[in-house]
């Protein structure tokens, strides 16, 4: 249950606050900053101001940091936070659709349309509704004089259907439901070359311009079997099930269906239009969308392949306080994938010089303000391999920090530490890139059954299919050698 | 002089006249007859507002616009009267009206509004109008209005319970429960479930068979919200019997496939508390569906994965093997913040088995190379842990530690000695790192790791060639020393004096001599006990110093049981988080939850008071033309609260010494661990006045039972708990 909830500005002071049930002093805020700071300037883990809820004097405090402002949740009683702390990451979302960008200026900017907005995700402490398309609905950033009539008509939420995602009367004149499998891979390589975390986590969003209040039925892979459960069932899918003008060939349509291996989902999460009752009695995935983009579902399971990009880096110290990294980047996918926008962060000590590069593919250049190499290639096909050599001349601030380590600071971030030594911040080799038409995991769509029983419009589903990397495709550095 | 002075008075005034104008002109905006000017003066007061200037002086002015068809307008200025309706209870009535003309509204965003605000409006007063728009909008025919009136219940109970009971609204609130909406099916059950929380003895939502299968109903049909309200109560639901638990996790289950982690964890919650009840093979088919989940709420936001990691250690004690496969899952990434290592770490060690304990080691070894240094003690004292937590890794585990060692860095060096301490004390087996260990005692300067290392040295005084030479280096700045060391440098001393009794003889009387005429008690009763122990009978001295000790079995902290099994019930909650009980942090004392609404109230009512005085000097103002303009009302915002706040605190302070205090039913992990200490103090005097030997060698049984298990649930706590550990590990 949440009292209030203050939106702070760098310097802890209150921009703006909406107080729900009156039962927190107003000179409770006032100590949030200062607790936290204690934290910031004393440099002790275990106090209770480093963590995103603490209580103090009987307040609880549950905050997010956004940009340069603070959420902050005041509350008295024995609150769900996970609930809360989810909540306020959802508030943040919403007013970044609002706001473009969440930041002091902009909470200034918009107070009016930010209180309403409280107003409307938050009653007397009690979550709402967090939906942006909801809420869009009834509270835009322009000043409208209100039409009872059409707002009745199309707020789905007011006239009290149990669809409360989907306004009634949405037409257009071309019916169309894109799908797009997104599959993100994490992946963790030691330093000693072990895979230590190759996971993919997919996505598939939907982005619906259907008239109407349409009833979807998707059909995955036939081989898809979904691990939560305990028991593993797979989807029956009967061929004769997919209708003609629902099924969509798919990238790997030669590719004989049979022979490849089950897909084991570890979790599966569904938007909340999924019957999750059905699903779990028959597997199958119906649904009335919301109008526009959503994520239909999302995934989770670990990868059997190879990871898609390996990076291998070699670092030598030579005489003469230079550094050499010879990069090799290798795409292990099949030959006809292309990777795109492929890029490569190679972490490299602190105000080096002179960099020189030499690559048969692609441009580096030297980052000075995030202390990395950049590779970057436009195109990659499967199974190729190109090599990167760079040589920078280090600094003497480095050289310094290096005597004392025994170049194994070198390739490496250094700090000084309190006690004066030095230590090693371990960045990792750092990856990005796209490859299309490709799911990694092998997912597939069958078929999209669309029907809406009163227009009963044809309609065209489209897929489509991407891998990329995850927030963290990372290559922890090898420990330099020296000549 | 007087000329500057005046100069220094027309520039004042100078800066002045714009505050004086603001107000003004605010106030002519906001009686201008163009409905333009109106609503923009109304949108510069709320802005004043909310950068925390006072401007209940134009409350009347707000007021005159209530009564608009626009309704963003309707929306500020209602935002304005909850603002400060408690300085202005009496001119809040003159609103009643319009709201309850408003609650019947043809467009129900006005209804809704309308209802929504008559509750925000915390003054006694509205308590009568609210009855009759309530009682109307809860029977609305449109959901939004419906699922409002469903929240301002609770507003309703929260001013006045006697009036909501009496009227009959919680009965209205439990027939929503089926409504066709789901919105209104989630206000209600949260709406029904504050109040059973609020007041339990009302029973207006106990879970009964009928409505628990309403509720079953409902889970599928409301929102996401609701659900957690719904998933909760049926947690605190006691099933009948093994078919009625069965059910309910049988519905419940579905839902750790929503894309809500708040949901998905309510729902593991729900299935917990109906685990126990049933058959093993269905049990373990539960639990086993409860590991995915999990471990996708570790790929949540930071802070919402802080909060899933701190119940994952709370789940891990109850269900050790539940997460058994998952230890990669944990690993830290580069840009975690500190407190989300830090949990990732605890969880690790805990999955810690035979099996995964080689992966682990490396990538602990990958941490404490690490540039944070306490992220780097930690890891280094997980090694520690798995050592001891998995007999047969010790042996790679030490490995390790000891190639930390030749790094030479300072708080590797110092953590390391801390950590080899513990493995010691279970294995025997380490002889050959003794050398390396003890090589480094210059490079010590923390007292734990100064303490650790004495300890060392005492218990294996026969096998370390210098043993006494380097006792002899502590004991000669023996006063400079830490209490903890001292103590632990007398435990030494004595050890070395009956195993090597050459080597100790020089020593022995010195170090007695200082101890015990220490300015610490702790060290001069410690000092005290060993010389009458020598005193008395050399023979049985041996034996008790000697004497085997209970091995160590874990130094990962656990949860006293009882608290594990509250906890287990309290899951994404607060409680949860802290790991301690609810009531230590809420409903006692200065700082409970009725404390704080009262020291709300108080700081409210002083502003009120104040206001007061302003408005009284702003309304003479208003006849005078030229009205000055250091009138309270425009004081500076921040001295307000900070005045009310302490005038609230002195008042609290004096209703506490009449209001009876609650007492925490449960003693949480804190409190007990002050029991063991207490304890310890107890005896420990007891027994060195008693001459009595068996009775002091029982003393020492306990004593050393009591070390085991205090330092097997201490040691993650080392600032609180490190006292306790080191008295009693002296006393080995």
């Amino acid at each position: 249950m949440v009292s209030a909830i203050y939106i702070l500005d760098s310097q802890y002071q209150t921009l703006l606050f909406r107080d729900y049930r009156g039962d927190i002093p107003r000179s409770a805020i006032e100590e949030f900053g200062p607790l936290i700071m204690r934290h910031e300037c004393g440099d002790d883990i275990d106090s209770p101001f480093s963590k995103p809820c603490f209580t103090y004097q009987g307040v609880n405090y549950l905050y997010v940091q956004h940009n340069n402002i603070y959420l902050v949740v005041l509350s008295v009683v024995n609150t769900n936070a996970l609930q809360v702390l989810f909540f306020l990451n959802e508030i943040v979302k919403v007013f970044t659709e609002y706001f473009t960008t969440l930041a002091e200026e902009s909470v200034r900017d918009n107070f009016v349309v930010i209180y309403e907005l409280l107003d409307e995700m938050m009653d007397f402490g009690h979550p709402q509704t967090t939906d942006y398309k909801v809420l869009q609905e009834y509270i835009t950033q322009d000043t409208y004089q209100l039409d009872i009539s059409t707002l009745e008509k199309t707020n789905s939420s007011l006239t009290g259907d149990k669809v409360s995602w989907r306004p009634h009367g949405i037409f257009y004149k071309k019916n169309e439901m894109f799908l797009d499998i997104i599959e993100s891979i994490n992946v963790l390589i030691g330093t000693d070359g072990h895979i230590l975390q190759n996971n993919i986590y997919g996505k598939v969003v939907g982005n619906c311009y259907l008239s109407g209040m349409p009833e979807l039925k998707l059909g995955l892979s036939d081989k898809l079997l979904v691990n939560s459960s305990g028991n593993i069932k797979p989807i029956n899918v009967s061929p004769t099930e997919s209708g003609s003008a629902d099924t969509m060939s798919t990238p790997n349509t030669n590719a004989p269906v049979s022979k490849r291996k089950p897909i084991e989902m570890e979790d599966v999460k569904f938007h909340p239009c999924v019957g999750l009752d059905q699903f779990n009695d028959d597997r199958s995935i119906s649904f009335i969308p919301p109008d526009g983009k959503f994520d239909l579902m999302t995934y989770r399971l670990k990868n059997k392949s190879k990871p898609l990009v390996w990076v291998n880096c070699d670092v030598e110290v030579k005489p003469r306080s230079r550094i050499l990294y010879k990069v090799t980047v290798k795409s292990q996918f099949k030959k006809r994938s292309t990777a795109t926008f492929i890029t490569i962060f190679i972490p490299v000590p602190q105000d080096c010089d002179s960099p020189k590069f030499k690559t048969s593919i692609g441009t580096v250049v030297y980052a000075p303000e995030t202390n990395c190499i950049v590779w970057k290639i436009k195109q990659f096909s499967g199974g190729k391999e190109f090599t990167m050599q760079a040589q920078l001349q280090l600094s003497s601030v480095t050289l310094n920090a290096q005597d004392e380590n025994n170049t194994d600071g070198i390739g490496e971030e250094t700090a000084i530490m309190s006690n004066g030594k030095v230590g090693r911040a371990h960045r990792p080799i750092s990856v990005s890139f796209e490859i299309p038409y490709l799911a990694t995991s092998g997912l597939q769509v069958r078929y999209l059954k669309i029907n809406e029983p009163d227009l009963k419009y044809p309609s065209l589903p489209w897929v489509r299919y991407l891998t990329k990397s995850g927030d963290e495709y990372s290559i922890r550095m090898k420990k330099p050698l020296s000549s | 002089m007087s000329m500057s002075q005046q100069i220094e008075r027309r520039i004042r005034k100078a800066f002045q006249t714009p505050k004086k104008g603001e107000t003004f002109e605010l106030r002519n905006g906001l009686v201008s007859q163009y409905a333009r000017e109106r609503k923009d003066a109304i949108q510069r007061t709320i802005q004043a507002m909310t950068v925390g200037k006072d401007v209940s002086a134009l409350f009347p002015d707000i007021l005159k616009n209530i009564a608009t068809p626009d309704i963003e307008q309707k929306k500020l200025v209602y935002l304005y009267l909850m603002n400060y309706a408690k300085s202005h209870p009496e001119l809040c009535i003159l609103a009643v009206n319009t709201f309850v003309q408003d609650a019947s509204d043809p467009n129900p965003l006005v209804r809704a509004l309308a209802i929504r605000t008559m509750g925000c409006i915390r003054v006694d007063k509205m308590v009568d109008y609210m009855e009759i728009p309530l009682r109307l909008t809860l029977k609305d025919e449109n959901p939004y209005v419906r699922k409002t009136a469903a929240i301002c219940v609770t507003k309703l109970f929260d001013l006045n319970p006697q009036l909501c009971i009496e009227e009959g609204f919680l009965e209205s609130l439990q027939t929503l429960i089926e409504d066709s909406n789901p919105m209104v099916v989630a206000n209600a059950v949260s709406a029904l479930a504050e109040i059973q929380d609020r007041a339990p003895e009302i029973k207006c939502f106990v879970v009964d068979p009928h409505i628990l299968s309403k509720l079953l109903v409902a889970l599928n049909e409301c929102t996401e919200w609701g659900r957690i309200a719904i998933l909760t109560s049926l947690s605190d639901y006691k099933a009948s019997d093994i078919k009625d638990a069965e059910h309910i996790c049988e519905r419940v289950v579905p839902q750790l496939q929503h894309a809500n982690p708040s949901v998905v964890l309510a729902a593991i919650k729900a299935v917990i508390a109906h685990v126990e009840i049933q058959n093993s093979e269905a049990k373990a088919n539960l639990l086993r569906k409860l590991g995915p989940p999990l471990v996708t709420l570790v790929s949540s936001a930071p802070e919402v994965q802080y909060v899933a990691l701190r119940n994952i250690r709370i789940i891990l004690q109850k269900y050790p093997q539940i997460l058994n496969r998952e230890l990669r899952v944990f690993f830290c990434k580069y840009n975690d913040p500190p407190y989300l290592k830090m949990e990732k770490l605890e969880i690790m060690v805990r999955i810690a088995n035979e099996k995964n304990i080689d992966q682990l080691l490396s990538e602990l070894k990958e941490y404490s190379m690490e540039v944070d240094l306490d992220f780097v003690r930690r890891a280094i004292r997980a090694i520690g842990q798995c050592a001891i937590k998995i007999e047969s890794a010790v042996e790679k585990c030490v490995n390790v530690l000891m190639d930390l060692i030749y790094n030479k860095v300072n708080y590797v060096l110092q953590e390391v000695v801390i950590v080899m301490k513990d493995v010691l004390r279970k294995y025997k087996t380490f002889e050959s790192c003794l050398p390396v260990l003890c090589q480094n005692i210059d490079e010590l300067d923390e007292s734990e790791a100064r303490a650790a290392l004495v300890w060392i040295v005492g218990e294996y005084a026969d096998k370390i060639d210098n043993s006494g030479e380097i006792l002899q280096g502590f004991v000669s700045i023996f006063n400079e020393e830490a209490t903890q060391v001292q103590l632990q440098l007398i435990t030494a001393v004595v050890k070395l004096y009956i195993k090597k009794p050459e080597a100790g003889q020089n020593m022995i009387q010195g170090v007695l001599q200082t101890g015990t005429k220490s300015d610490n008690a702790d060290v001069r009763d410690r000092g005290y006990i060993y010389w009458r122990l020598l005193s008395s009978d050399t023979v049985i001295a041996k034996d008790i110093v000697l004497a085997e000790k209970p091995p160590i079995v874990s130094t990962i902290e656990d949860l006293p049981k009882s608290l594990l099994n509250e906890l287990i019930g309290e899951l994404s909650t607060l409680a949860s988080v802290y790991h301690r009980p609810a009531a230590t942090f809420m409903g006692h004392g200065k700082f409970g939850a009725d404390a704080v609404q009262k020291r709300a109230i108080e700081e409210q009512k002083q502003l009120a008071n104040e206001d007061e005085v302003g408005a009284g000097v702003n309304a003479e103002n208003l006849l005078d033309v030229d009205f000055s303009v250091d009138s309270p009302t425009v004081d500076s915002p921040a001295s307000n609260p900070v005045t009310a706040s302490k005038g609230g605190s002195a008042l609290d302070e004096l209703n506490d010494l009449f209001a009876p205090v609650q007492i925490p039913k449960i003693t949480g992990n804190a409190s007990s661990n002050q029991d063991i200490m207490n304890m310890f103090k107890n005896t420990a005097p007891t027994s060195s006045v008693s001459h009595n030997l068996s009775s002091t060698k029982d003393a020492f049984a306990e004593l050393n039972f009591d070390n085991s298990f205090s330092s097997h649930a201490n040691s993650g706590v080392p600032s609180k708990s490190s006292k306790t550990n080191e008295d009693l590990l002296g006393l080995f």
